[in-house]
């Protein structure tokens, strides 16, 4: 099954175009609602959470002062939010792949610089959550997307809580974010190159692994923490389908784990260390009938794997988490070649690095400053005869956000921020490529 | 000159991160709100800041307990400028210790819109305190009395249980919690607090939390202190210590649940025992 061809350019455009779907969602203030409670109280700086609001989430979305099951709320309360960002963006992409004469495929390739700017809309997120009944939470949202208007499910999942009374022990099940390290969902920024973690998505070129872990992943979790939230862990049994519905690939299945530990530091704040990993099963090709792929014939399944370890630290204002990865793919999948078929000559399974450092400064609970660095860095490429440097990879992100209100019904925020990506070799003739965003809008919730 | 771009992107971090600490000092704030000094005190001055962050939606800018939430709420909001509590160790009508706030705020309060803000530092919640405390001039003017003292508890027996149910009858505990506890007493539709809103006695049926503690010995301290600011009295002058313990077992008896409850295993809980 050859699913995407192994093109240079094929990075540009998992960029521009892939990302453009991921979409910060969690930020409810149907909750606030609920419990009467600002935004400042759960989100340090809306949408990335301080302790209170992760205990609260952790704890099922419950505050466990006995107004949780929904028969507390009057009967009129619907737990529903709304999220959306009309913004205008710019987006700069150097060295991109086009045809030399444009409608003609067969004129041959050349590098061309495009830049497009104007006034635009993500889609929208519709998030409904809480408690079903005491103990039992869910989250559901289902999501539009601007351009086409499909709906899509973006979460739905159910959870048990405190099963045996105990905190250590809650199970959730449907389609869900993984409990990352660094929320993807609830990421600080938002535009088409700072909107995301490069840690999550990154691939090689040519690299077909069907997994990006900051997408919400379809399966079953054990979760718990400490009563005080310092120790928190979590282990998910997934479906290998990257969140995708209807069993494209077959029957095989990703296991993920996540163990923190928090410590409090006298005049510091809360501080905290963790470890992850991700490893998955992917097929390398599909049975066919009369040559189209039959769906769910997975066949030829290959490994991949992700590990890093992390620290978050606050102080005063100002915190910073800085976290390193290590991931490899099968050389089968890394090389898009079905694991019955030759492989390319010097295919090798590739393995890179990659680091991240994001630092907020928290002026007050209306003020953020958010910056990032992350880089990737090959340590072998999925072909011998790569440059060894070729597909390095150096993002940086630098917005603010500041929120001219802060109350429990609503939230708005005014958003700025640049972000640029500099891929190392990946143009057609072999040189670098950057892609700039810069970004501005309204970010509002209610 | 070509600076790198990475050595570029890591001192723009690395500043942020110099001034991030720099103006955390000058400020002496976390993740409170940068509030003017005046002429509170560096503790009081940090909980400013974060009672805007956390509490002020509920108990108002000036601690009246007119926050935006406050038309939503019942019970409403405490107003600290009142110096009214509910949950003390100390004497009836006196102030409490800052313990006793501080195992209130870690707890929250049951059957109420007050979370438990035992996520929060433990230095959060003190500096929290010390700012609730500067609404009420009470707070300068009075001592709080002295914690009073808890006996050890006597072991439950069905005999306790009958002369605790005796005391429930002959105290007339029943004209607002009603003969079988369950809050419906013939006088509980006419009660209200000392701010003229509608209360309810507890309806001793439920659960096993109560607003001040869940233990044994929150419900024999909650007896023995009253709840101020609500038409629940204080027993300590009309019964004994013994007698005490004895409704503290007859209550014990009415709650079918107690025991059962997951949530009786619940953080903030257990730090108020033994005060
Ligand atoms: C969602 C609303 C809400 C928020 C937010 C809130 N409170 Fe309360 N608080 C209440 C209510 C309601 C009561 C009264 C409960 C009762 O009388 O049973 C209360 C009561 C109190 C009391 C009185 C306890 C007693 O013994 O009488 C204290 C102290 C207190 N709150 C502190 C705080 C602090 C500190 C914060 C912020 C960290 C805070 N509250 C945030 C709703 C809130
Ligand atoms: C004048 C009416 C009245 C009488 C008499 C009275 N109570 Fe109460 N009691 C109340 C009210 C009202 C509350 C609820 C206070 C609140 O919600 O803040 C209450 C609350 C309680 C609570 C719950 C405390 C908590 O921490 O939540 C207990 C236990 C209790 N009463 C026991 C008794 C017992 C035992 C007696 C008799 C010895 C008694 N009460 C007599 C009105 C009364």
């Amino acid at each position: 099954m050859s699913i995407v061809t192994n093109k240079l350019g094929a990075l540009a455009l998992l960029l521009g175009a892939t990302l453009a779907l991921v979409q910060p969602a969690q930020a409810i203030p149907a909750f606030a609602r609920k419990y009467g409670l600002p935004c400042s109280a759960c989100h340090e700086a809306w949408p990335k959470l301080n302790s209170f609001g992760q205990t609260f989430k952790d704890e099922g979305y419950q505050l466990n002062n006995d107004r949780d099951a929904p028969f507390y709320q009057n009967p009129a309360y619907w737990p529903v939010a709304m999220r959306i960002t009309p913004h205008w963006h710019f987006e700069g992409n150097s060295r991109v792949a086009s045809d030399v004469v444009p409608g003609d495929g067969t004129s041959g390739q050349q590098q061309s610089t495009i830049n497009a700017s104007g006034f635009d809309l993500p889609g929208i997120d519709i998030l409904t959550g809480g408690t079903l009944a005491k103990n039992i939470s869910f989250l559901l949202v289902p999501s539009i997307e601007s351009d086409s208007g499909t709906i899509s499910f973006e979460s739905a999942w159910v959870r048990l809580d405190r099963l045996h009374g105990s905190p250590w022990l809650n199970f959730k099940f449907g389609k869900f974010e993984l409990d990352l390290p660094i929320s993807e969902k609830r990421i600080m920024t938002l535009s088409n190159n700072g909107g995301f973690y490069q840690l999550y998505h990154f691939l090689p070129p040519g690299d077909v692994t069907p997994t990006s872990m900051g997408d919400n992943q379809l399966g079953a979790e054990l979760l718990g923490h400490s009563a005080d939230d310092h120790t928190r862990y979590a282990l998910s049994l997934l479906s290998s389908s990257d969140g995708e519905l209807g069993l494209p690939g077959g029957r095989s299945y990703d296991g993920y784990f996540h163990l923190s530990q928090a410590f409090l530091l006298p005049h510091l704040g809360l501080q905290r260390v963790g470890a992850y990993g991700y490893v998955g099963l992917a097929p390398t090709f599909l049975l066919t009938s009369d040559g189209v792929p039959i769906p769910g014939s997975g066949r030829g399944n290959r490994s991949f794997y992700r590990a890093g370890a992390y620290a978050s630290f606050y102080l005063g204002r100002f915190d910073f988490t800085g976290l390193v990865q290590r991931a490899s793919d099968n050389v089968f999948l890394a090389n898009a070649t079905a694991a019955n078929q030759t492989l390319p000559d010097g295919a090798q399974s590739p393995v890179w690095n990659t680091g991240t450092l994001e630092a907020h400064y928290t002026y007050s609970p209306q003020l953020v400053f958010i910056g990032r660095y992350e880089l990737v860095r090959m340590t072998r490429q999925a072909l011998a005869t790569n440059p060894g440097d070729f597909a390095n990879l150096d993002a940086f992100t630098l917005g603010y956000r500041y929120y001219p209100f802060m109350h429990s019904r609503a939230g708005l925020a005014w958003h700025q921020e640049v972000a640029t990506v500099r891929s190392k070799l990946t143009s057609l003739n072999g040189q670098d490529q950057r892609s700039t965003s810069v970004f501005m809008g309204f970010d509002f919730a209610f | 000159m070509r600076i790198r771009p990475q050595i570029l992107y890591c001192s723009i971090l690395l500043i942020s991160l110099a001034t991030g600490v720099a103006s955390a000092q000058n400020a002496g704030a976390s993740s409170g709100y940068p509030v003017a000094q005046g002429k509170l005190t560096e503790p009081e001055h940090r909980g400013k800041g974060l009672y805007r962050r956390y509490c002020v939606g509920c108990h108002g800018v000036r601690g009246d307990g007119n926050g935006e939430n406050a038309p939503y709420l019942d019970p409403k909001p405490r107003d600290f400028t009142q110096a009214t509590f509910k949950c003390r160790s100390t004497a009836s009508g006196s102030l409490p210790l800052d313990s006793d706030l501080y195992a209130t705020i870690t707890r929250g309060i049951h059957a109420s819109g007050m979370p438990s803000w035992n996520p929060l530092p433990s230095r959060d919640r003190s500096d929290l305190i010390a700012y609730i405390k500067t609404f009420s001039p009470r707070f300068h003017e009075e001592q709080p009395g002295p914690a009073l003292p808890i006996p050890a508890e006597p072991p439950a027996s069905a005999e306790s249980t009958q002369r605790g149910a005796a005391v429930f009858q002959d105290m007339n505990c029943w004209s607002c919690h009603g003969k079988d506890g369950r809050g419906n007493g013939p006088s509980a539709h006419t009660l209200t607090d000392s701010r003229g809103y509608p209360i309810t006695p507890y309806d001793l049926t439920t659960g096993s939390r109560f607003k001040c503690g869940e233990s044994d010995r929150d419900l024999f301290r909650d007896l023995m202190t009253g709840l101020d600011g609500t038409p629940m009295p204080s027993f300590t002058d009309a019964l004994k210590p013994d007698q005490l313990w004895d409704v503290v077992h007859y209550i014990r008896s009415l709650q079918t649940n107690h025991g059962q409850d997951g949530e009786a295993a619940m953080v903030g809980s257990k730090t108020e025992t033994g005060k």
